[in-house]
């Protein structure tokens, strides 16, 4: 089932053209990877989807569980089952982890028709999830991001995703600037939400998060439009000749 | 109090040659008080209607044995006040005091360059006298209450405290200021002392009504090794005007702590002066706003080092929060310096609430207006979570947590 249609997406950032026509079709069950070159448009692919403000959609439709997604505020984009995890989450000081997503997870469950959780339960909860990502409780009491280190920030973020569990994930160059055991880390708990009933969208730079999260399908973005689509194999050829051909076979 | 009548007579001289200030004066650039200056008020008698003692009743502590003192318009009110307390302690109505207030009052709240200072001393009826003798650790914060009742005649009040912590002793005051009515004012001094090693944490909650005037002097002297600490909470008032004067001694640890919330066209001034008067003093001094509607806040926080006030070590930071474009605020630090071996550090910032923080919020579920409140109180956190007094932190979170809810409306 196709759980997000992209058709002709273009967008612009003061004025600048970054998108000039994505066409995509993520189906339940399966992982995309979106690769390119620095300036290629997959961050802003990945915050157009989540509802950044700063970004204007300038033409196309992105249809969500066949629902109209650009109409929808970014809250609402959440509710319905889509997370982002950040490229630069955001330090948020005198706002603990536990409050704010004790906030946003009985928010998306209220919104869905779930029973909230009490603070027990949703400790129980939270517990079991900071295992997966191989956090320290102490993080819980600790305002949402601020003071901690780039791996950190990047942990909270799986955390958080799996706290929240999304239908429709999109990692934003979640794997830069960490190293192996992180990465490690952050693979295994997006591993865990490779269900057939979700979806999920890898941005990256380089191939290397791919050994761990193998993709279904890899695109190569340069300069606002998918460039090629292919297999994992896709990933590794990029890795052996770089994107310089491509990006030149676009502009040409 | 005949002791002391010599002090108000002088007082009342002094105050009929000062006159009210203008905004020509530097310290009253930014607040204009002609709206008090013009209106003829008049003192008022100790009544309460069944609203307002409901009002009332709301913001006395649930009392644990803990004394508070209460006044209605400057007039002490026996009926609701409590003052059990431990042996050799005393808090009583000024008016029933001798020895302290003859030694002390007027000591440090010095009134010659001070209209409003001179003119509550002057004027005063009652106020709160605490005593507190050496060595000895009350538990319990003690609470002072200053109602006022404003009524188709604008009425003047003018509350009168005087604290003398003995040495090695610890204390904790609440003022509580709130009122209800058209118009009335409210100009308050309070004098405390606090003697050599003694522990005095010392809090100012005014909520009076919107469409009132309050302005209020803290004087504080405080003695060698001792560690104070005051917050001031400014919730109320349509024209505030808050002077905190605190007298470092010799190893002397302050903390001069504020939050300031204007909405409407509220205008809430903060005067403070931190005087390291002798060496190896400590400051610290936090002062945070929350500012939306046409609201106004001036801050001007001023550090005096005096010479030979050596290992000096000072601490001002005022950070602004401005919700709204019509919003406006003043801040200035003034340091003066006069020793070589000090560390003064100062820093304001006035801001917005950032949007890349609530798009994180609404990204993870979260309504924007929500997200918007939570990065609001998480900035007022700061203040409210150094409050020491439970049931005054609880009652201010959720005080402020209405008033920002109620603000964005």
């Amino acid at each position: 089932m196709a759980l997000l249609e992209i058709k002709n997406l273009h967008a612009s950032v003061a004025g600048k053209e970054i998108l000039r026509g994505i066409d995509l079709t993520v189906n339940t069950g399966e992982v995309h990877a979106i690769m390119g070159p620095n300036g290629s448009g997959k961050s802003t692919l990945a915050q157009v989807l989540a509802g950044r403000e700063l970004y204007q959609v300038t033409d196309g439709q992105v249809l969500y569980d066949g629902k109209d997604l650009l109409n929808m505020p970014p809250e609402e984009r959440a509710q319905e089952g889509i997370f982002m995890a950040f490229q630069y989450p955001v330090e948020i000081p005198g706002v603990s982890n536990m409050y704010f997503l004790k906030a946003a997870l009985n928010t998306i469950r209220k919104k869905r028709g779930i029973e909230e959780l009490d603070a027990m339960d949703f400790l129980a909860l939270v517990k079991e999830k900071l295992g997966l990502v191989e956090m320290d409780p102490v993080f819980l009491s600790r305002p949402v991001n601020a003071g901690f280190s780039g791996g950190e920030k990047k942990r909270n973020e799986i955390f958080q995703m799996a706290v929240l569990e999304p239908r429709l994930a999109i990692l934003d160059e979640t794997d830069s600037g960490l190293d192996i055991d992180a990465l490690k880390i952050v693979a295994s708990g997006v591993n865990l939400l490779r269900t057939r009933d979700r979806a999920i969208i890898v941005v990256t730079h380089y191939q290397r998060l791919l050994n761990y999260i193998v993709p279904d399908y890899v695109h190569v973005l340069a300069n606002g439009r998918i460039v090629k689509s292919g297999d994992k194999n896709l990933a590794l050829e990029l890795d052996q000749s770089g994107y310089a051909g491509l990006e030149e076979a676009v502009t040409a | 109090m005949t002791g002391i009548e010599p002090i108000r007579q002088d007082a009342a001289r002094r105050f009929a040659e000062l006159g009210f200030p203008t905004t020509r004066d530097e310290e009253w650039r930014f607040t204009n008080v002609s709206s008090i200056a013009k209106t003829k008020f008049t003192a008022a008698p100790a009544d309460l209607n069944a609203e307002e003692a409901e009002l009332l009743d709301q913001h006395l502590f649930p009392n644990e044995g803990g004394p508070r003192l209460v006044f209605i318009n400057g007039r002490y009110l026996r009926e609701i006040s409590d003052w059990e307390l431990p042996k050799g302690i005393r808090a009583t109505p000024l008016r029933e005091a001798n020895g302290a207030v003859e030694t002390h009052l007027g000591r440090y709240a010095v009134y010659q360059n001070r209209a409003f200072v001179a003119l509550n001393t002057a004027n005063f009826e009652d106020g709160a006298c605490i005593e507190i003798p050496g060595g000895v650790v009350v538990e319990e914060p003690i609470q002072l209450v200053f109602f006022a009742t404003g009524g188709d005649v604008p009425v003047i009040s003018h509350p009168r405290n005087l604290v003398v912590v003995g040495p090695g002793s610890q204390a904790t005051v609440v003022e509580s200021y709130i009122g209800h009515g058209a118009k009335y004012f409210t100009n308050a001094v309070t004098e405390i002392v606090a003697g050599d090693h003694s522990v005095v944490d010392h809090y100012k909650v005014q909520e009076e009504d919107e469409r009132s005037s309050h302005v209020a002097t803290l004087q504080v002297q405080i003695g060698r090794d001792a560690n104070f600490s005051t917050h001031s909470i400014s919730l109320g008032g349509g024209l505030v005007r808050n002077d905190i004067n605190a007298v470092l001694a010799e190893g002397t640890e302050a903390t001069v702590n504020g939050l300031y919330l204007p909405s409407g066209s509220q205008h809430v001034d903060n005067h403070t002066m931190i005087d390291h008067a002798r060496p190896h003093g400590t400051s610290h001094e936090l002062y945070k706003g929350i500012l939306s509607g046409a609201s106004a806040a001036v801050f001007n926080g001023k550090i005096i080092v005096r010479p030979g006030a050596q290992k000096t070590d000072a601490k001002q930071t005022n950070k602004n929060l401005v919700l709204s474009e019509d919003a406006t605020i003043n801040t200035k630090p003034e340091l003066q310096i006069h020793a070589d071996d000090v560390r003064c550090t100062h820093g304001a910032t006035i801001g917005q609430l950032d949007q890349e923080a609530i798009f994180y919020l609404q990204s993870r579920g979260i309504e924007k207006e929500q997200a918007r409140d939570l990065l609001t109180y998480a900035f007022a956190r700061d203040v409210i979570d150094r409050i020491k007094v439970g049931p005054l932190r609880a009652r201010l979170e959720k005080i402020v947590l209405e008033r920002l809810h109620a603000n964005r409306n």
